[in-house]
Formats: C-alpha cells, structure tokens, sequence
C-alpha cells in the first residue's frame, strides 16, 4: 500500500547535517532481490548436491557469501568512500585486514601445532 | 564576526587564531563512533569463526554436522532475518519522509522477523540439547553454539533496543537525536545480517560439505 | 520443605565463612592497615563535608580533565599495591635457598605473582596511560571535550569496578593462581575449580568494558573535533600516538573479551574449548591471548612515546626532528604489532618455517622504534636543553629502554628463544621496556602536565629524589636478573636449589628497595608540592614555554577549555600563536554548550561489581538480579535526553577576567 507511495526518493534535502547516506527505495529493493539470489543458490547447491565435487562446491558457495556480504554493505549499509570523509571505509578495511589476519593466522599456527603434537590423526579434522 | 587577527610580522596576510561559531554538530560524532564498535563487534565474532575453524571439526566422536544440522529450518531462518533487514529499510524510508506512523508500523514488522529468528534458533537450540548433542558434547558443538548463540544473542539485544525505540519514537517524534538512534540501529540490524551470512555459509552450509 | 544448607546455598552460592582468610597472618595484617587506613579517609571526608563536592565535582563530572585526574589517582592507589606484591616476590626469592621455603607458601606466592601481573598491566599501566590522554588530548586539538563525555566517565567506572573485584580478592576468597594471562587447562574449571579464576575473569571483562568504550571515543574526538586547520599531519605527536593506541585498543581488546568468554564458558557451562579431551585446544587460548596481548605492550607503551616526543622538543626548546617519520614510525608499529603475536610461544611447537616469520617480523618491529629514538637524539642535537624533571625521566627512559630493546631483539631469534623462553631473563626484559617506557613516561607526563592541571609545579627536590631512587633501583632490581635467566633460572620460582644464585635475588631485592624509595619519594613530593602550592604557583598557564595547544589555555583550564575555538595553521599550534604575537581577547564571549554530570556511570558501574560478584560465587539469583538491574538502569539512562546545558555568558566573562587579572598581576 504505502510502498508505491515511496516509489521516487531520489536526493530531498538534508538538513539535520548528516552526510545524507541513506538508500532509496529502489536501492532497498535491488539490495533485497540479489541477497534472496545469491542465498538461494548455495543452499540449493548444498542442499540438491547438485555438484560432483565438494571442493567447487564450497568456493562457489563461499565466493557467493563474500558477493552477498558487498551488497549488504552497499545497499543496506551506506558504505561509500565518503561516509564520514572516508573514515568508515578506512575503518572497514583496517578491520578486514586484522579479520583476516585473525583468521589466516590462527588456522595456519593452530594447524602447525596440531600436526607436531603428532596426535591420532582420525581424532580431528581441520579444514 | 568577532576573529582575532594578528598581522604576521612583515606585514603580510593576517592571521586569524580564533573562530566564534560553532563548528561541530552535536551528535556529529555519533555515526562514526557506532561504526567503530561494530568494527570491534566484529572482531569479536572474526574470534568466534576462528575457534570454530580450528575446533568445528573436532567431533569427539559425537555427532557431526551432517547428523544435526537441518537446512531447511536454517533456509526459513535465514529468509526472517533477511526479510527482516527490508523491512527495517521501510521503516528507515518511512523516517526520511516524516511518516512516524509508517516507521513505527515497519519497526513492529521487523520486530517481528526477528523475533521469529530467535524463536526458531532456540527451538533449534533445544532440540540438538534433548538430543544429546548440547554445547558440552564435543568442542564442535561447543564453538557452534557459541558462535551462533553469541549472533542470536545480539539479535536479542537488537529486539530489546527496538522495542525500546519505539517508545521513544512513541514519546519524542523524530527529533534528531531518535533520527541517529534510528540510524545506528539499522546500522546494527544490517551488521547482523551480515554476520548471519557468515554463519549460514561457513556453519550449517560448509558444515554439510566436509 | 528446604533444609537450611541449600537455603544457605541458595542465598549465598558457594561463599561461606571460610571464604575470609582469618588464618592467615600476612592477610590479616593488611586488611587492618587497609581497614584502617580506609576508616580515616572516609572519616576525614565525612568530618570535612566533602562528600557532596566529591560526587558532584569528580564523581559524576564528563570533564575530561576530571576523568584524567580520577584515571592517574587509581594507578597511583593500585600502583602501591601491585608495588607491594613485587616487595614480597623479591624478599621470598632472596629469602628461599637449600632448606630455608621462605615465608610465603606455594598457595600465596602464585597469587601474588598472578596479582602483580594482573594489576600493574591493567589497574596502573592501561590507567596511567588512559588518563593521560583523556586529559590531554582534548587540549591538545582545540576541543572542548571527547565525543561522548558520559561515556567517558561509564568507561572511568568500569574501570574502577574490575580494580575493586581484584582488591576484593584479597579479602573474600582468593584471587588467581595461574598467571597474569590464565593459560588452561591450568585456568580451567578442572585445575583452577576455586574462585580466584573467577575474580580474574570477571574483574577484566568489567574493566575490559571500559577501555574499548573509551578507546572508541578518542578515536572518535581525535578524528571529528580537531580545531579548524588541524589537519592530521598537523596534530601534535602525541596526539598521533593516542589516535594509533586507541586504534590499538579498539582492533584487540574485543579478542580478550571473545577469549575469556571462551574460558567462561569452559568454567561455567562445561563447553570444550580448552580442554584436554573432547576436542578442545588449549593452545589456540595462547594462540588468541597473545593476539590480543602483543597489541596490548603497544597500547601501553605508543602514548608514552608520545609524551617523550613532547617533552623532548619542549626542553630543548626546538621542533620535535622528524614529524612525518615519528607519524609514519608509530602507524607501522601500529600494523606490524599484529603480525608477532607468535613470538610469546616459540616454544609451543609451531615448527620452523612459522617460528621464522613471526621472528623476522618481531626483529623488523623494533625498526620503527628506532628510528623514534634517533629522532629524540636529533630533537635534542643543538638543542638548548633544560633538565627539568620531564626531561630528566625522559633521557632515563632513552637510555634504559635500548637496552631492553636489545634483549627484546634476542629473544626474537627463536633459537635464543627456546633457551630463554620464561626464564628470568624474559622476566628481566618486559620490565626493562614496560619500566623504561611506561613507568618512566607516566613520570614525565605527570611531572610534565601536572602544573597544567593544577596551576603549580611538582616539588624539584623531591622529584629528582623520587627519580635517583627508581633509576638506580630499576638497574640493581633487574640486571641480576637477566644475569640470572642467562644462566637458565626459571621465571615464576618460589624457592631455589643452587646457593650460588643467592647473591643475585639478593641484589634484587636490594634494587626492589630502592625503588620503594622511589615510590615514597614520589608520594612525599606530592605532598609537599600540595603543600607548597602557593610558592610553586604558575599563573601564565604556560611554565615550560610549551609549543602545543593546551599551554595557551589557563592553569588549570577553565571547564569549557576554550572560550573561542582556535584556528590552526601550522604544527606546534601555540608556539606558531605565540611567534606571531597572539593576544588573548577581552570580550566577545558567548554562551558554551557543555554536557551535564551524572551519576549513571557510577549506578551501571555498581551494578556490574554486584554482578560479577554474584558470578564468582555462584549466587545465582543475585546474578539475574543484578543483571536485570543493569539492562533496566542502561535503557532507563537512554530515556534521558537532557544530557546538556549552556555555561552562561557572564560565567565565562568572569572565567576569563579572572585570567586576565592573573596575568596582569604577574608582570
């Protein structure tokens, strides 16, 4: 009812002095139809079996999460690189970076320690 | 204007030391610093998917992803929150073009998507307990439950701040300070949707794969 | 029909009277000193009327300057009492040889080395440091306050409320035995079943609250409420230094937090993440500890080579050498501080090819931090130095810290490692670095802003006294030591077999000593200076001829800072105004917007002690309570939105008339 209403936001002014980032209705709507996509197909993928190999399974379905996760920041958060004179996006990457480093760092020490402990190899399993 | 100016020795440009008016907004600060704890919030949960990933394999002989996890019920799921997430973007719509009503309506919506995700996370909870597979069975299902509870719990949070904002929208209107409380709370709802697909794609989704 | 235990049990958990260490002398004695002691402060407070003043000038104040005051006096309280633990470590270790056990049995020496780690990283080190920013910063940029002044205070409390459930320790149960960083299984629920563990864990999650909030917020003021002109390669350094720490802490503290709900988990539910059997890993809480705790040295030490960059361009009355390189020094050491974390565990058994890359990064680490001291050199180089106290600790620190930054590098070779790995010559090591950089910074930075917020300089005498002491002490308490570890001395030891190692914990002690004197000479010349205020009075508000903002404000600043925003257009913005013959003006006031007082601070600080008690002895019902409490107290303080008011024009009129007179008078 009220959301054909909204159909045309396009830039109305923005007086209360924020840097005005926020969506249309049409970026909200775009935003919502590529996450449904690129949701539905992994979980088709995993759930249907649908290939043969596990391995092109999982980049797929991992390459989707990262394609997903962009959108969200894109059409859901706002990001841009002049969000807070740069600083938002500055603050992102920073923290990327140290969440990759977090995570590659962990798995490739963890994975060093585990294999010299030299344990019953059928007792854990590793990605 | 009232600048205090001093000439440079040498006579040159004056060189003006003071300025009267006021220059920062008030809540100018507000944005940047709730991004910067959700940064942190999200060095939080990078730890939780690092313990996971060193430890989710770690079955002790119990049971593994395959035998627990059911992917239909985390395909609903994930729809609330997603649809949640639209909905919340209504209401933040609503809020632009002056519609109280309209947000207020959007807000009981969203509320409602998420409530129904974490109804459905602690009926899943429940279940995997009665079955013996509790967070105390092995260190998978440890770090499972607490990376997907730790992300059910800040949802729960999100519920409370929502309910909580609404009746301040309820009492106030949408005076600037409720417009950046609106604005750090969709910041929030989205961050969780971010992290949800996280979790559905290294959790229940890898998890079926190994 | 409840029997009377499990009505006991119910209300009370697992705290009983044998939880009061009555029988033993040592605790005992202290409680009555601290009973004492704490009867006649509050005595005297109440026999002055000051309790009112107190609550509404410091207690509930979002002044900046007050919470960096508030913040300095914890690590001042906390230091005597960290410093005390170190006392009995050095005499038990000079003491304990062949037959003679000492006098402190295993039970409380792991305590008390637990304790002297816990309190002086996070109850003096991360306060000191803390609360020179708070005051400073600011000042610094030309800002009237943080971005969010109540959460500064909140922050300030959180603080205080994790130190009180550490002190409480001492009194009611026991505090931790595992180590200032708690490794399992040793910290597990299996080893560790009493509630010390749980003191350590909650006391830092509460104070672990404090500080991200309050790094968020310098992040925050730094980034949006630079004065006009201030660009960011126009800020003073150690406001660079702050923006990097307080980077630091936002980007590592929310890992010891995810950590130590892990080992809550571990010691509350029964989760298996640390554990020797069902799958859990006790090495991945050292992996993730240090990842946290690598960043954290950083955190303490940035700010205070921030101070020193200060101080050295200062009292050698020239420009800091090296502006862009000391930027550029301190964000690698900002970046490269998260690729090391590996090299507090080369001896866990990662194997060579990770041992190798995390000790070349370690080594390459150290770069940046020299490049800092070369440009201290050159600041000084043809400078007209004035060995004023902050000078004085600062050349200490140049001195003392190179040569912990040398061992630093030993240690970074792995080989070297597996030698001196917890030995006592890592042990010599940290405090070299953390007592050169840190100690010795909190020194100049007190000593330096001391007469900027209070209006009169510390006592010369007994400062250079205070000074000698800690200096000398500091060498004769750790050289031995790194004589020691050399020789293969295990770290953490109670009680010694060789009898030729006895000289050396005796020349420790000895040094422990001295710097006990150090200590007293820096509480006498407090005292002194407190007492003597009218004679070391400064009016000009500017007693060193300083170059950054805060000297052209008063001393101590008015609350609002500035009366009018100032303009930058250079580096060392004061010393630019002062060169260019700036005159304050004389009229033309308006009304200022400040943020008002509150107690909310103080009420969820409270509520969160009561709640982390509740949890340590298993009280549940007390637990929800108190939790309960504080969501309802949080949401309560959202549903206030008169958080400010205006300071009146004829307020800052008179403020600043006031200053005119004063420096009128001194002429």
């Amino acid at each position: 009812m009220s959301v054909d209403a909204h159909a045309d936001h396009g830039d109305h002014g923005h007086g209360d002095g924020d840097d005005g980032s926020h969506g249309s209705l049409g970026s909200y709507l775009i935003g919502f139809g590529l996450s449904v996509i690129l949701t539905a197909i992994p979980f088709w993928l995993v759930m249907d079996g649908v290939l043969a190999s596990k391995r092109a399974a999982a980049l797929i379905i991992m390459a989707l999460a990262a394609v997903q996760i962009v959108v969200h920041m894109i059409f859901f958060l706002h990001m841009s690189p002049r969000s807070e004179n740069g600083w938002t996006l500055m603050a992102l990457l920073f923290t990327l970076v140290l969440v990759g480093i977090t995570l590659s760092g962990s798995l490739w020490v963890m994975y060093h320690l585990n294999a010299n402990m030299m344990l019953d190899p059928g007792m854990s399993q590793m990605p | 204007m009232n600048m205090m100016t001093i000439t440079a020795p040498g006579g040159d440009q004056p060189r003006v030391f003071l300025v009267d008016e006021e220059h920062h907004a008030e809540g100018g600060s507000t944005m940047l610093g709730f991004w910067i704890y959700l940064m942190s919030d999200c060095l939080i949960f990078a730890v939780l998917f690092a313990v996971y990933g060193v430890i989710g394999g770690n079955y002790a002989a119990g049971p593994s992803p395959k035998d627990l996890f059911d992917l239909p019920l985390v395909a609903v799921n994930t729809a609330m929150l997603l649809l949640s997430s639209i909905t919340f973007g209504f209401a933040m719509l609503a809020m632009e073009s002056k519609r109280i009503r309209l947000t207020q309506i959007w807000l009981v919506v969203t509320a409602l998507f998420g409530a129904a995700f974490v109804v459905i996370e602690l009926g899943e909870f429940a279940h995997l307990i009665h079955e013996g597979a509790g967070p105390r069975r092995s260190a998978f299902l440890s770090s499972f439950f607490t990376l997907v509870g730790t992300h059910g719990l800040h949802v729960t949070f999100g519920l409370i701040w929502m309910l909580t904002l609404m009746a301040q929208l309820a009492r106030h209107g949408l005076i600037p300070a409720n417009r950046r409380r609106m604005m750090c709370l969709s910041l929030f709802w989205h961050f969780l949707d971010v992290i949800w697909i996280g979790v559905f794609t290294f959790v229940y989704l890898m998890g079926f794969l190994r | 029909m409840i029997s009377e235990s499990s009505l006991l049990k119910f209300v009370f958990g697992r705290l009983t009277l044998d939880a009061f260490p009555i029988h033993e002398p040592i605790l005992v004695g202290t409680f009555l000193v601290v009973a004492v002691a704490g009867a006649a402060i509050v005595g005297a407070v109440s026999y002055f009327r000051l309790w009112g003043y107190l609550w509404r000038e410091w207690f509930t104040s979002v002044d900046h300057k007050r919470i960096g005051i508030m913040y300095i006096v914890l690590g001042i309280v906390m230091l005597l009492r960290g410093f005390a633990d170190a006392l009995m470590m050095r005499l038990q270790q000079a003491m304990a040889f062949g037959d003679s056990q000492g006098y402190l049995p295993a039970h409380h020496y792991d305590q008390i080395f637990t304790a002297h780690g816990v309190i002086m990283i996070f109850f003096v080190a991360m306060p000191f440091v803390t609360g020179l920013m708070n005051y400073v910063v600011p000042l610094q940029i030309g800002a009237r306050d943080v971005s969010f002044p109540f959460l500064n205070n909140f922050s300030f409390w959180m603080t205080v409320g994790g130190a009180v459930l550490v002190m409480m320790s001492l009194f009611v149960g026991e505090f931790a035995r595992a180590g200032w960083l708690a490794y399992p299984p040793l910290s597990g629920i299996a080893y560790s079943p009493d509630v010390g563990m749980d003191y350590y864990i909650w006391g830092l999650q509460i104070a672990g609250v404090g500080t991200t909030l309050s790094g968020i917020n310098l992040i925050v003021t730094i980034v949006k409420l630079r004065a006009p002109g201030m660009a960011m390669m126009k800020m003073p350094v150690f406001t660079w230094t702050s923006l990097c720490t307080n980077i630091l802490i936002v980007a590592s503290f929310p890992v010891l937090t995810a950590v130590l709900v892990l080992l809550t988990l571990d010691r509350y539910v029964g989760t298996n993440f640390f554990t020797n059997d069902f799958g859990g890993n006790p090495m991945m809480y050292v992996n993730l500890i240090w990842i946290w705790g690598h960043p954290e040295v950083y955190i303490l030490v940035l700010p205070m080579f921030g101070v020193f960059s200060e101080v050295a361009s200062t009292f050698s009355g020239k420009r800091l050498f090296g502006y862009t390189s000391m930027v550029y020094a301190t964000v690698c050491i900002t970046i490269l501080s998260y690729l090391v974390w590996l090299h507090h565990f080369f001896t866990m058994g990662s194997g060579a090819s990770v041992n190798s890359f995390f000790g070349i990064t370690t080594m390459i680490i150290s770069i940046p931090t020299g490049a800092k001291i070369f440009n201290w050199l050159f600041t000084m180089y043809r400078g007209r130095i004035r060995f004023e106290l902050p000078m004085i600790w600062t050349i200490a620190f140049m001195l003392t810290f190179v040569i912990g930054g040398m061992t630093g590098v030993m240690l970074a070779v792995p080989p070297a490692d597996f030698v001196l790995h917890n030995s006592l010559f890592l042990v010599a090591h940290f405090h070299n670095v953390i007592i050169s950089g840190v100690v010795f910074g909190a020194y100049a930075g007190i000593s330096y802003w001391f007469p900027k917020a209070f209006g009169y300089t510390l006592d010369r005498f007994w400062g250079l006294l205070s000074f000698w002491f800690w200096v000398v002490g500091f060498y004769f308490a750790f050289m031995p030591l790194y004589v020691l570890g050399f020789m293969g001395v295990t770290r953490r030891l109670r009680h010694f077999d060789d009898p030729s190692l006895q000289i050396w914990t005796v020349i420790a002690a000895f040094g422990a000593v001295l710097i006990l004197c150090g200590i007293l000479s820096f509480l006498v010349q407090l005292y002194v200076s407190i007492r003597n205020r009218a004679a070391l009075r400064d009016v000009t508000g500017d007693p060193w001829q300083g170059r950054t903002l805060e000297w052209s404000t008063s001393s101590p600043p008015p609350p609002y800072n500035f009366a009018f925003a100032p303009r930058v257009h250079n580096l060392d913005a004061w010393w630019d105004m002062k060169s260019h013959g700036y005159h304050r003006p004389l009229e033309g006031f308006k009304p200022i917007h400040m943020p008002k007082n509150t107690g909310a601070g103080v009420v969820l600080a409270a509520l969160s002690v009561v709640f982390g008690f509740a949890m340590v002895w298993y009280i549940w019902w007390l637990a929800a309570l108190s939790f309960a409490a504080l969501v309802a107290a949080a949401i309560a303080h959202t549903f206030d939105y008169k958080r400010d008011f205006h300071f009146p024009v004829d307020e800052v009129v008179q403020t600043e008339a006031e200053r005119t007179r004063l420096l009128a008078a001194q002429v």
